[in-house]
């Protein structure tokens, strides 16, 4: 008898790795082939037009030193560029602030579709709306709202008082981040809404009940229960949308073009792979948004270990 | 005192509705806008006139980005649930070594910036001679809709119950059968989940769909309407603007709204319970 099961075992061990095939497969061809692709290219010079002429030039798109002839030394490459590094900036600036908005917001909006009210399955639905919406579609119908000639924004402060004259909202540097902002709240906090309401219905109603005979005030309800109950939902939302909102491109492309206000650190990547041709340059920037990424994966686990440990019940 | 927390309750909820809902109503009524009436804002519709849905049709080929489209992400979707099915069923059904570490990895791979395989994929797709074809754009779409694809099933099918697997086991039945035959109808729900996320996901994608295509022929929606330019480059065509988000975001926002509860615990499977 062990002698049939551990065969049958084997066999679908064996099954299994065929089964697996396919999607490793796909995904070593679609992810991991490329990925190392774009590595190998940042070091070194290859150009849109002969992609298999590039020769090996170490970490020159990165940060190359030379001194002239003059004795002057000069500094190249994306490292020293002011142009990556307000892209950086740009991108940390738009991810933080849209999370940490988008967070609160979500929370709120989840903490009133949690109560039960007539009419909860409409506002349910209405809040899908903007989720639903291609994000390039979602731009061009804010860059229509922010119009600075025929916009309802502009128009609508006007009458209001609240500014004397038409803002150009995508265009200026001062408001162009702002306006991205806006958008991107207004289309992803369904989203994390949707997390947080799923998190909070997991919290069962009777400490709620026991919390009301007991007459804790539903602001102490909030932040001794509630969230406490609600955080691990909550950080995973956070961390995904953290790294969504590090790579983001869609919106800041069709929204702001050509807005050094806003231009993220995917936006001059593939500027300068594609639109200049500078393409190693642009596969140098790519290969550090990467690291970068991966860098905030596993701050982000340590972190959340050490949080663990600490937090032993 | 009750009166004025439920009035104060109601009106949140009024604004958020308000808020979720405006902007898209407002694109509706300006696609209706022709002429002058476009450079006036009205907050309720004034006109009716479907010139902007007509005059659409003959920028570029917008008809055939639509089918371009619905063409890609169909077969995105299949795929991306043929290979997550398959390896769902090792990853769930099956201990073998290695099994979580593969899981994160997959789970890894969701996290890539599309911009850092963008050089890759570009050489890859010269090479294999599908660039400016739907193909490259199928090929490349599976980046981000195998790892959630995997990752849903998978918890999916941890779920099902062991005792009908082990009942076909002992009938002796294939893996291959247990899939098909056992396992497919009890995951309609998940599948079906899945493959709208993978749709809406494939649809609205512009990156890829950007870099890879070069012709108005070949192009999907969401390059089409970002492209969309008026007869001089000073003039934008709002009117076809609106007129084109409107008819491209209709079928989604029906599509999410019939299959929202699907919909949410799709998302909150991968997010809550992961």
């Amino acid at each position: 008898m062990p002698a049939r099961r551990s065969e049958l075992r084997a066999q679908r061990v064996r099954a299994a790795r065929l089964f697996l095939l396919p999607m490793m497969a796909a995904l070593i061809l679609v992810a991991a082939w490329p990925l190392l692709r774009t590595i190998y290219f940042s070091f070194t010079d290859t150009t849109l037009s002969d992609l298999s002429g590039g020769r090996w030039v170490g970490f020159d798109n990165y940060l190359s030193v030379r001194t002239l002839s003059s004795g002057r030394v000069v500094y190249r490459g994306t490292l020293v560029d002011p142009a990556w590094w307000n892209a950086v900036w740009n991108t940390f600036r738009f991810a933080i602030v849209s999370v940490a908005i988008e967070t609160v917001l979500g929370l709120m909006v989840a903490l009133v579709l949690n109560a039960e009210f007539r009419g909860r399955a409409l506002a349910r639905a209405a809040i899908l709306i903007p989720w639903a919406i291609p994000t390039i579609v979602s731009a061009k119908m804010w860059a229509w709202l922010f119009n600075d000639q025929f916009g309802m924004v502009n128009d609508i402060l006007l009458k209001l008082g609240l500014i004397s004259q038409k803002i150009a909202w995508t265009a200026s540097p001062d408001t162009a981040m702002l306006a991205v902002l806006v958008v991107d709240v207004w289309k992803t906090t369904p989203f994390m809404a949707l997390l947080c309401l799923a998190g909070l219905q997991m919290i069962p109603r009777d400490i709620y009940e026991a919390s009301r005979i007991d007459g804790v005030h539903p602001v102490q309800v909030f932040f001794r229960i509630t969230l406490p109950l609600v955080k691990p939902a909550l950080m995973v939302a956070v961390i995904f949308r953290l790294l969504d909102a590090l790579r983001i491109f869609d919106l800041i492309y069709v929204l702001t073009p050509n807005s050094s206000a806003t231009k993220t650190m995917s936006v001059v990547s593939r500027e300068n792979l594609i639109d200049f041709d500078k393409f190693a340059y642009g596969s140098a920037q790519s290969t550090l948004l990467f690291l970068i990424i991966a860098l905030s994966v596993i701050l982000y686990i340590w972190l959340g270990r050490v949080d663990l440990g600490g937090q032993k019940q | 005192m009750n009166a004025i927390k439920t009035t104060a309750f109601y009106l949140i909820v009024a604004i958020i509705v308000v808020v979720s809902v405006f902007p898209f109503y407002y694109a509706i009524i300006t696609s209706f806008k022709s002429g002058t009436a476009l450079f006036e804002v009205d907050y309720w519709p004034t006109s009716f006139s479907l010139r902007n849905y007509a005059d659409m049709f003959r920028q570029g080929d917008f008809g055939g980005n639509i089918l371009n489209s619905v063409f890609v992400a169909t077969l995105t979707v299949a795929l991306a649930l043929l290979l997550g099915m398959t390896a769902a069923y090792a990853l769930a059904r099956v201990p073998f070594r290695g099994r979580t570490p593969l899981l994160l990895t997959i789970l890894a791979v969701s996290m890539f910036p599309q911009i850092a395989v963008l050089a890759g994929l570009f050489e890859l797709i010269r090479f294999v001679g599908i660039f400016n074809t739907p193909w490259a754009l199928i090929l490349s779409y599976t980046i981000f809709t195998l790892p959630f694809t995997v990752w849903v099933l998978t918890t999916f099918m941890r779920d099902l119950p062991v005792e009908i697997e082990e009942a076909a086991i002992v009938d002796g039945a294939s893996p291959w059968v247990v899939i098909t035959r056992v396992f497919l109808p009890l995951m309609w729900p998940a599948l079906v989940t899945t493959g709208l996320l993978a749709f809406i996901g494939a649809w609205n994608e512009f990156l890829f769909a950007l870099t890879f295509t070069s012709s108005d022929t070949t192009r999907t929606v969401p390059v089409a309407i970002a492209l969309l330019s008026g007869a001089t480059q000073y003039e934008t065509p709002w009117g076809i603007i609106t007129a084109a988000s409107v008819i491209v975001t209709l079928p989604l926002v029906g599509l999410v709204l019939i299959f929202q509860r699907k919909i949410v615990a799709g998302l909150t499977a991968g997010g809550v319970k992961g």
